[in-house]
């Protein structure tokens, strides 16, 4: 599978993304600048975590705008696969390839913690490695990460399965506690109607080596892998 | 000249600046002629004590600077150690104590700012920042606030910029409150042969002025930190600058690609007194002139006078000599990362810096009259005072009757309690370098592509530095060592960083003295070179000096990645020792402060050759697997280390543990003595551990055994404490935290 890693000004997840499809999942990746709107040899594109432009305006206003976004719809409307974490869930959401918005923290500050969440729908290709009520430890970084919409298009998430990850204890159970940004439903990370875009607030590159503390981010590229057999069908753990 | 009409040059307007009489004397006669306006600013900046460390020089010279794996020692941006397999970490700790008071957010973020610069400068790609902070009690809302600040700022430029922070110390002490200690510490990771220098070389090379824009903010910010406070504080606030993270970060990737592509010649971070320094020190290094035209300076705001865009300290600025004939390619990378690179001069021969505004000359000053500040050797003594201070004798106070609500006194002291409240706001792993985060003895991080990582650890203790400069530095140089050896790492170098009051006190600058000994006794025991730091002096407001504040900072090597030591207990049934002599003392310790208010008596004896034998014993059980656990005794003594180990963890992990026979209990508890370290060992394993400890020649003991949910203390055949890990833990969290919610 042939990745990109997309590179917008502010960027710096960008690297770890990086390190870990070349080094611990050895799949080809190149770096995608933002002003590319070439994305023919690719298969799936990451939008890391970082600041790009700051998010001086808005977490991923900017940057929502930029010719490499304006790229994707055409990208996966040919099949293409897009992951969006941290920086690149609010850019998503900016650029109305997600719905909804992420709003400043609950508590106003920013939150660099280990967190679970529980896997609420495995039928995406992200996460058909996973067993449904799986609970994977991922850390956050980020001061914007609550999760915001409107009552009918979090109806239309639940009514078509979209709510993939949320924030939840060890043993799985989704509570207040367990929310360290004030998410509306605990909610950490969601796909569009296809399936084919994920956000997420955690970090799964961070947790894809036992040496970085756990290897629970691993099992989304896994997935990802395992969606790409010959006939083009997914196939399942 | 067409810009705004200037002062008229008097001594006064010297004195105003921050230049003495004698100073102004020396410029006059140096020059053969009175100043220029412009050219009183050039000298008021860079013979401050700020940029000139002309109080402190002839001290600093005593410390050892060179060692084997030294690449780099100081003069430069930062220094740099050799850590094998073609690679060297660059590393520097900085202070930003004066604008944090007059504003802390935008003090504490431009203190990172500055240390990350001094590290991108060296070609290093920054991978960990550590931050020491110094306030005043955290029950007072002033105090609360400053914290607030601080804590906000640094994790707001840090965090945006993208280098993890990793580790560091928070310590409270009324001496802080009207001039809290901002010092950050920043590592950086470059090939050994690919260090980059602030070097001004081969006339007609160009130079360039790359990255943020120039304005009035911060003029005159190194005069500023090179003066005492006052009630007046707050109108300084004009000299504090402001920060860009983000340009800072875009900044941070068009010079690493410039140097990539072998462009650059020389660079250097426009830090203190911006451009006047860079303009100076770069030719002065290499012992070549300068000439700028100031008009070429991109600017953002409109009339700036040739003093202002030579003083600003705008940041998120380089001043870079390029090779000549590359500049097309230079300008070119700066554009893709969308950021300002001008020519504004070039590399001269001859010695002398000419500035010009809009063609008309504004200063022509020798560059050897620049660099050559004043050096001053000021009259110190020992303060009368401290005698009576060390006089004091802690065990004439009463024993507490109930010991284990001492300890969790002590462990809910702020110092002592945990800092979660703050790390949690710092982004600690972006790069995934990190293997061990904040809140063990020492941060770990990995080289990727090698074998090895690095240990990395901050301390100081102005406590123990006031009632015995001498030993108290020395002290925090080993406990710094320390910790990084209780990582598993080799201590390899020190970064230091001098907080103290007023150097024209003859008992402060007798504390300086003192204390630069120490560090040097210290560093020559351990074979530790200080490749760089930082002097900040005058941190006094209304005559009262903070105490004195030497932080060091260390970093050491592991070969093995995976032979590293995190100081909590992990299983039950492990036999806990104690490595180190069983010398200690109340005198200057957290327990007298926290339980007692008293900040009095002596410190315990240090022996330097035990000291660096008990650090080799830690790496060696390390390095051979022996031990499971390794925690540095230090502040709150032997209980306190304890208790961390057991409650730090990923699961709370009791322990039932013989401190002694007989004496003194609270001594026997909460006495700090150098040279200690608490390590846990699996029952298998205990002969060859003793075995090992036998060859290694120091004193240790066996304590106790790991396991339950208690932490259960005895003195001979009497339990003197047995708390529940719950309560132990709670005490330990919310501390600090209950101050900040």
């Amino acid at each position: 599978m042939r990745f990109g890693v997309v590179v917008f000004p502010g960027t710096w997840s960008d690297c770890d993304f990086h390190y870990v499809i070349s080094e611990v999942i050895r799949q080809p990746v190149k770096y995608v600048w933002h002003r590319d709107r070439n994305l023919d040899d690719l298969d799936c594109i990451v939008l890391p975590g970082g600041f790009s432009y700051g998010d001086y305006l808005r977490a991923g206003a900017v940057a929502g705008r930029s010719p490499v976004v304006e790229a994707l719809p055409e990208f996966l409307s040919r099949g293409g696969l897009v992951l969006g974490s941290c920086n690149g869930f609010q850019i998503l959401c900016e650029a109305g390839l997600l719905p909804g918005a992420l709003m400043r923290n609950e508590c106003l500050q920013y939150r660099c913690q280990s967190t679970h969440v529980v896997v609420d729908n495995v039928e995406t290709p992200f996460t058909r490695a996973l067993r449904p009520g799986q609970v994977l430890q991922m850390p956050i970084s980020h001061g914007e990460g609550k999760y915001h919409a409107d009552i009918e298009t979090v109806r239309a998430l639940r009514a078509h399965n979209q709510i993939v990850f949320r924030y939840a204890t060890a043993e799985g159970k989704v509570t207040k506690a367990a929310n360290p940004n004030g998410s509306l439903d605990n909610i950490a990370g969601i796909v569009n109607a296809e399936g084919t875009v994920l956000g997420l607030m955690p970090h799964p590159e961070r947790a894809a080596e036992s040496a970085m503390g756990g290897t629970d981010g691993l099992l989304l590229f896994h997935s990802l892998l395992g969606s790409l057999v010959e006939d083009g069908t997914f196939s399942k753990r | 000249m067409t810009h705004a009409v200037e002062p008229k040059v008097t001594l006064d307007l010297a004195r105003g600046l921050g230049l003495t009489a004698d100073e102004y004397d020396r410029i006059i006669e140096r020059l053969g002629r009175e100043p220029s306006y412009t050219e009183l600013g050039l000298f008021s900046a860079l013979w401050s004590e700020h940029c000139a460390y002309k109080h402190s020089k002839v001290f600093l010279r005593r410390l050892p600077q060179t060692g084997r794996r030294v690449l780099q020692g100081p003069g430069e941006n930062a220094g740099a150690i050799d850590i094998g397999d073609g690679w060297a970490v660059v590393f520097k700790i900085e202070s930003h104590n004066h604008p944090s008071f007059i504003e802390p957010f935008q003090g504490a973020a431009t203190g990172v700012g500055g240390i990350l610069r001094d590290i991108f400068t060296m070609g290093a790609r920054p991978i960990a920042l550590l931050d020491s902070l110094r306030f005043g009690d955290p029950a007072d809302p002033r105090t609360r606030r400053l914290i607030d600040g601080v804590v906000s700022g640094i994790s707001w430029y840090g965090n945006c910029f993208g280098c993890p922070t990793v580790g560091g110390e928070i310590a409270f002490a009324p001496e802080y409150a009207g001039n809290p200690l901002v010092n950050v510490m920043c590592v950086g990771l470059v090939r050994a042969d690919r260090i980059f220098r602030a070097r001004a070389e081969g006339v007609g090379n160009p130079v360039f002025y790359v990255g943020n824009k120039t304005g009035r903010d911060g003029i005159h910010g190194a005069t500023m930190a090179s003066a005492t406070f006052d009630e007046h504080a707050e109108e300084r606030r004009p000299t504090v600058q402001v920060g860009d993270p983000f340009t800072e970060k875009l900044l941070l990737e068009a010079c690493l690609e410039a140097m990539a592509s072998g462009v650059v010649v020389g660079i250097q971070d426009m830090g203190a007194a911006g451009l006047a320094c860079c303009t100076s020190e770069m030719p002065a290094r290499s012992g070549m002139g300068m000439a700028v035209e100031l008009s070429s300076v991109p600017q953002r705001e409109e009339g700036m006078t040739p003093y202002e865009l030579l003083l600003s300290e705008s940041q998120e600025r380089m001043l870079i000599v390029a090779a000549r004939g590359q500049e097309a390619a230079l300008q070119q990378i700066f554009a893709k990362w969308e950021l300002d690179a001008v020519s504004i001069g070039q590399v001269t021969d001859g010695g002398d810096l000419v500035v010009r505004h809009r063609g008309d000359q504004v200063a022509h000053v020798p560059i050897e009259a620049l660099a050559e500040a004043p050096m001053y050797e000021k009259p110190y003594a020992a303060p009368a005072w401290l005698r009576e201070r060390q006089a004091f004798d802690p065990l004439s106070l009463p024993e507490p009757s109930d010991l284990g609500a001492a300890l969790l006194d002590v462990l809910a002291s702020p110092t002592i309690a945990s800092k979660q409240w703050a790390f949690r706001q710092y982004d600690q792993q972006v790069g995934i370098n990190t293997l061990v985060l904040p809140g063990s003895d020492a941060a770990v991080l990995r080289v990727k592509g090698t074998r090895r990582a690095i240990a990395v650890s901050t301390d100081g203790n102005g406590r123990q530095v006031f009632l015995d400069p001498r030993r108290g530095a020395a002290l925090a140089v080993c406990e710094a060592a320390r910790n990084v050896s209780c990582a598993g790492g080799q201590p390899l170098g020190v970064t230091d960083c001098m907080n103290f009051g007023s150097p024209e006190r003859p008992d402060i600058l007798w504390q300086f003295a003192e204390a630069i000994e120490g560090i040097a006794e210290a560093c020559r025991a351990l074979e530790l070179p200080v490749v760089g730091g930082n002097v900040s002096l005058y941190n006094e407001t209304s005559g009262a000096a903070i105490l004195p504040t030497p932080v060091i900072g260390v970093v050491g090597l592991l070969e093995d990645a995976g032979q590293l030591a995190t100081q909590w207990f992990k299983g039950a049934g492990e036999r806990i020792a104690l490595l180190g002599p069983d010398a200690v003392s109340l005198g200057g310790s957290e327990y007298l402060w926290a339980r007692h208010g008293r900040l009095a008596g002596t410190l315990a004896a240090l022996d330097l050759e035990t000291e660096r034998r008990v650090q080799a014993a830690v790496r060696a059980a390390i390095g051979s697997g022996l031990v499971t656990a390794a925690h540095d005794c230090a502040e709150g003594g032997l209980a306190v280390a304890l208790a961390e180990s057991c409650i730090t963890g990923r699961e709370p992990m009791g322990c039932d543990v013989t401190l002694g026979a007989e004496g003194r209990r609270d001594q026997a508890l909460f006495g700090e003595g150098p040279s200690r370290v608490v390590v846990a060992v699996e029952a298998s394993r205990q002969r060859e551990f003793e075995a090992l400890m036998a060859e290694s020649a120091i004193p240790w003991r066996w304590l106790g055994t790991t396991g339950g949910d208690r932490l259960r203390l005895r003195m001979g055949s009497t339990t003197i404490v047995d708390l529940g890990l719950d309560s132990v833990e709670h005490a330990w969290r919310n501390g600090f935290e209950h101050h900040m919610a």
